[in-house]
């Protein structure tokens, strides 16, 4: 069982690898968006298969924050790259 | 008698364990297709179809394995997780959607494969449709 566990964290981390390739070589900054998006939930699933090697809960509540941080900077990043700013005082 | 629950206690922690190989299994291979296809895929907007439903999927099996086997083999019913997954469930493909918009409106092209585009003529009849109404006050 913990074989399988390792097997899997070897093979998200290459996938993990594979994001961080778009993230560098991405042509549009709107690529580069969408690899830091995937790159968040990538991360958690390597927290998450990390709780189940290391035998420990308390790494589940960093699941939660991390999942919400990924949400907030996606959609902070995508008004910013739609209207050019991220708080607009004048909301018509 | 003790010797036959025993062997019930085996048998579901076998059958716990297949469970959360199947869910596991599931989830590393649908994280290793998102990377694959945002390496492979042509542009923007089919990048964020890969990163928005295969990576969801991944991380939600991978999050429920976890939460399986936590509840089943250490006794740990972590609500954290429960809460965790619902919101990645929700707010993922919210932002994938975010992300297709927002690349739109910046006005990146899409690639040369694309049979149809429905949001450039939607944004034309939009944009006339309030110069009519100008017009017309």
């Amino acid at each position: 069982m913990m074989m399988f566990y390792w097997v899997s964290l070897f093979i998200v981390s290459i996938s993990f690898a594979g994001l961080l390739f778009r993230l560098v070589k991405g042509p549009t900054v709107a690529d580069r968006v969408v690899a830091l998006d995937a790159i968040g939930v990538t991360l958690v699933s390597i927290v998450a298969l990390l709780s189940l090697i290391i035998e420990t809960e308390f790494f589940l509540e960093v699941i939660l924050l991390m999942s919400i941080l990924s949400f907030i900077g996606t959609a902070a990043f995508a008004k910013f790259l739609e209207r050019g700013e991220i708080f607009d005082r004048d909301s018509r | 008698m003790r010797n036959s629950w025993r062997e019930g206690r085996f048998s579901i922690e076998i059958l716990v364990d297949i469970l959360i190989i199947i869910l596991i299994g599931t989830g590393v291979l649908f994280s290793a297709v998102t990377a694959l296809g945002l390496i492979r895929l042509p542009d923007v907007y089919t990048r964020t179809h890969a990163a928005s439903k295969s990576s969801t999927l991944g991380v939600l099996s991978i999050l429920l394995g976890t939460f399986v086997h936590f509840w089943f083999n250490e006794d740990i019913f972590n609500t954290q997780m429960v809460v965790a997954i619902a919101f990645l469930f929700i707010t993922q493909p919210v932002a994938g959607h975010l992300i297709g918009r927002a690349a739109y409106m910046t006005g990146i092209k899409v690639a040369e494969e694309t049979v149809r585009d429905d949001m450039g003529t939607a944004i034309e009849n939009r944009r006339n449709n309030q110069q009519e109404e100008l017009e017309n006050e």
